[in-house]
Order: structure tokens, then C-alpha cells, then sequence
């Protein structure tokens, strides 16, 4: 039975790992490579992890860094920031890193997805969208460069359109309820859901386990992705890399069971 | 001495990582002279088949491997594309494979899916051993792997099936032939269970 994955996502800033609010607010909350090795001991189903730098300031990715992090992890990686072309895509790849994200690039370039795809396999590339909701319409937005700049195509259209260009997978990433830990965005999980068959990641909000297990039971097969609910401990937000058991997973998986592998 | 066939792609770094924790020591090999001072053999793969064909011609290396596989019939493991690669050719791409296994590579067909189409096929999912010592030794109940691919191995001879997994029906997750072994999902990257099957390989 192919089961649904629950995937920590952590974001890469100087060097060292932040947790944002609404995309703002970055606070430290480690090192890298240190997370990697706690999350290897911990046996996650796989990892995110996002250089929320490279594309803002328009650099090249740390290649040092993500071939530390992909020789360091003993579950798949998934990595994005600063990703604009083929040979980028290649690099990282060669480094060990089994998919590369692209978000920004692939509103401008949307072309890059199947030229990508030719190269690493359409597995391997993973397109993350930045939604919000527009508080005066309150329609669904797709945003680039960490939310700050607005891009103008409708986030379930986009989402056929980078499946129909090769890509292997969408994480669906909410800005107004990221680092909130309220919650996912299931309105905004089905809206893609309906728009694409692709494997479906959701992140933004998930501030219990309860909160992964309802995105489940709704959606089956999914990754439930979160960042602070898995590098924050009790209410005041207390630095703490934490991680459900694997009894407790399948304890979680068996409860949303009737769903699963649909 | 395991040999890492590192040709430009896969995930030679984690491999060396658990080989070295295990304490089985372990080369990235560059040269044919790395391949040939190894008992075992790991050829990873991550990519269009297209392109790791490509790599692994273009590597300097595919002879001596050859060598090694078809001649001092050394183990060998193909890991995801690596497996792959054993096959005479992928509905993937138009390049031949290394025809050491009789069988094609063919796309899942995503009419089985009755509109619920999933591809990739991305995850954990569950792999049932067709044998109970050699690759699979302590891993005939309960073991899990990570898989992420569109396409699947599928041999000519139902007898070089070593291990199945479900996804919307039955597909070889591994298959073998004397000593060439291959894997679709990524032991590497399957915390305890590939952890065990990279040591079985290295017992082999």
C-alpha cells in the first residue's frame, strides 16, 4: 500500500535554517545539516528543503551545501531555491538530490518543466506554489519571490498547465497560513486537487498531527508537509526538532484509513 | 570493496554514507581500474533513461563495467534507473539498454488508475520478496521502500522477478539473474530496510 508521506520542510536563509510567519518574520532555528541528522535518526518519509535566498537575491544555489545535505540524508530530498535552467537542474541531481523545486522560474519559464523533465525524468521536478488569498477579492493568488511579488495566473489553471508540461509533482504551499499552525488550506488543497492528477504535497499551517490527519482523510494518498510543527515545541515556540514515531504514523494512517491508496 | 559506479548521476554520496557506517568498505568509482579492484558493484540512477544511457556511455567506464558483470560475473545492483538500465529498452527513450536482462521498460498504464491517475509513483510502499535469503534476507515481513518513477521493469522470464509491489496492480519492484540484481525503489534512501538490503547485497 502506498502510503501518504509526512514530509518536514525546512527553509535555508545565510546559511541557516529559519521558520517564517506569513513568509515574514524569519527566525533561526538551527543548523542545516544538523536538522538532517536528528530527521535521519527520526526515519522521516522524506524531507523539503527550501534556499529562500537564491531566487530573491538571484543567485546560484549553494551546490556545497545541498551536496552536504544529500550525502548527509538517508531519506529522499527535495530541494528548491535559485533553480532557473536544465543545467541547474542536472547539477543538483548529480549531487544526490532526488527532486528539485522550482517555483518562481516556473511562472516566468513554464517551458523549463518539460526541458527539465527530458533531462532528470518528470519525477524529479516538483513545482511549489506560493497562494494566497486576496483580501480584497479573496480569490486565490499565485505569488512569486517568497510571496512579495504578484504573478497573474490562477493557481488551478497554472496547476494543469505544469502537468501537462512534465512535472511530477505539486506542493501547494498556503502564505496566509504559513507558520500560523492552524491548520492546513484544505479549500485551497482541493481547488488543486481538482485542477491536477499529479501527486499532491500541501504545506502551510499544520500545527498538530490531528491537522495532518485531516488533510488525509481527505485527500488519501497525500504528503502533509509542515515546517513549525515540526521544529517548534509548545506554545512559546521553543526550538525542539520533533517527529511522529512510526507507530504513531501508522497509528495515523490507519485511523484516516478508507481513503488511503485511492 | 564495493564499487559506486559514479557516472554523473545518483545518489553515490549516501550510498558510501551507509556502506561506511556498516563498516563495508566501499570506492566512488571513477575509473575502470576502481572497478576492477571490487568484488561488488553498485550502478545508481536518477534521470530519463535517455540520459543516464548517455552518462554511463559517455563515462569511460561502461566497458570495464561489462567486464566485470558479464565476464568475472561480479554482483552487481542497479538502483532505480540503474535497474533500469538492464533492460534491452525503455518506452522512456530510444537509446538500448545494457541488455543484461531480458525485458523492456514500459510506462505504468494510466488507464488503470479509472481517472484517478498518480504518476509519478511517489512514496513508501510495501515490497513482498519472492525469496526469503539473498537480497531480501530479514526482509520478508513488513518492509518498506521509497519509490518515485513512471516507469517500471517489466522481464520477459517471470523468473527474474525477486520481489513485487502493488500500485494499482503488481509490478517487479526488483529482479535478478545470477549475479545482476536490480532494485526500482531507493535503498539508499530507505532508512532500515535499505540500510539491511545494501549489507545483504555486500554478503552476496
Amino acid at each position: 500500500m502506498l502510503r501518504p508521506r509526512i514530509i518536514p520542510c525546512l527553509l535555508v536563509k545565510n546559511g541557516g535554517l529559519v521558520k517564517t510567519v506569513n513568509f515574514d518574520h524569519p527566525k533561526y532555528v538551527g543548523d542545516p545539516i544538523n536538522a538532517v541528522r536528528i530527521f535521519n535518526e527520526k526515519e522521516v518519509d522524506e524531507l523539503i528543503v527550501l534556499d529562500i535566498d537564491a531566487s530573491v537575491q538571484n543567485r546560484e544555489p549553494d551546490y556545497a551545501l545541498i551536496r552536504n545535505l544529500a550525502g548527509e540524508c538517508r531519506m529522499p530530498l527535495c530541494y528548491g531555491g535559485g533553480v532557473r535552467n536544465v543545467e541547474q537542474f542536472e547539477r543538483i541531481v548529480s549531487l544526490g538530490v532526488e527532486k528539485v523545486a522550482v517555483s518562481s522560474t516556473a511562472v516566468r519559464t513554464p517551458e523549463l518543466i518539460s526541458r527539465a523533465a527530458e533531462v532528470v525524468g518528470g519525477q524529479s521536478v516538483v513545482v511549489v506554489m506560493d497562494v494566497r488569498r486576496d483580501p480584497g477579492t479573496k480569490k486565490y493568488q499565485l505569488r512569486m519571490h517568497n510571496g512579495k511579488v504578484h504573478c497573474d495566473r490562477e493557481p488551478a489553471e497554472f496547476a494543469a498547465e505544469v502537468e501537462r508540461l512534465g512535472a511530477g509533482e505539486i506542493v501547494v504551499n498556503s502564505i496566509d497560513h504559513d507558520g500560523v499552525m492552524k491548520g492546513y488550506d484544505l479549500e485551497l488543497a482541493r481547488t488543486i486537487r481538482r485542477a491536477s492528477t499529479l501527486p499532491m504535497s500541501v504545506l502551510g499551517g499544520a500545527g498538530k498531527l490531528q491537522d495532518i490527519a485531516d488533510l488525509i482523510r481527505e485527500f488519501g494518498t497525500v504528503g502533509a508537509a509542515a515546517g513549525s510543527l515540526f521544529v517548534f515545541k509548545g506554545s512559546l515556540r521553543a526550538v525542539l526538532i520533533n517527529y511522529p514515531s512510526r507507530a504513531q504514523r501508522d497509528a495515523l494512517f490507519e485511523e484516516c484509513n478508507g481513503r488511503q491508496n485511492r | 570493496m564495493i564499487a559506486i559506479v559514479h557516472y554523473g548521476l545518483g545518489n553515490v554520496h549516501a550510498i558510501a554514507n551507509i556502506y561506511k557506517r556498516l563498516g563495508i568498505p566501499q570506492v566512488i568509482a571513477t575509473t575502470p581500474a576502481d572497478l576492477a579492484a571490487a568484488s561488488h558493484i553498485v550502478l545508481p540512477g536518477v534521470g530519463a533513461f535517455d540520459w543516464a544511457m548517455k552518462r554511463l556511455n559517455e563515462s569511460g567506464l561502461r566497458e570495464a563495467l561489462e567486464h566485470c558483470v558479464l565476464v568475472e560475473r561480479k554482483p552487481v545492483l542497479g538502483i532505480c534507473v540503474g535497474m533500469q538500465m538492464l533492460a534491452q529498452r525503455s518506452e522512456e527513450g530510444s537509446l538500448p539498454g545494457l541488455s543484461w536482462i531480458h525485458g523492456e521498460v514500459r510506462r505504468f498504464d494510466a488507464s488503470r488508475f479509472a481517472g484517478e491517475t498518480r504518476l509519478p509513483h511517489m512514496g513508501w510502499n510495501d515490497v513482498r520478496p519472492r525469496q526469503t535469503g539473498g537480497l531480501f534476507k530479514q526482509l520478508t515481513s513488513g518492509a518498506r521502500f521509497y519509490f518515485l518513477h513512471s516507469y517500471y521493469f517489466s522481464p520477459k522470464n517471470d523468473d527474474n522477478v525477486l520481489a513485487t509491489t502493488d500500485y494499482f496492480g503488481e509490478f517487479a519492484c526488483s529482479v535478478g539473474s545470477e549475479n545482476i540484481y536490480g532494485v526500482q525503489f531507493h535503498p539508499e534512501k530507505s532508512h532500515q530496510w535499505g540500510i539491511q538490503l545494501l549489507k545483504n547485497f555486500a554478503e552476496l
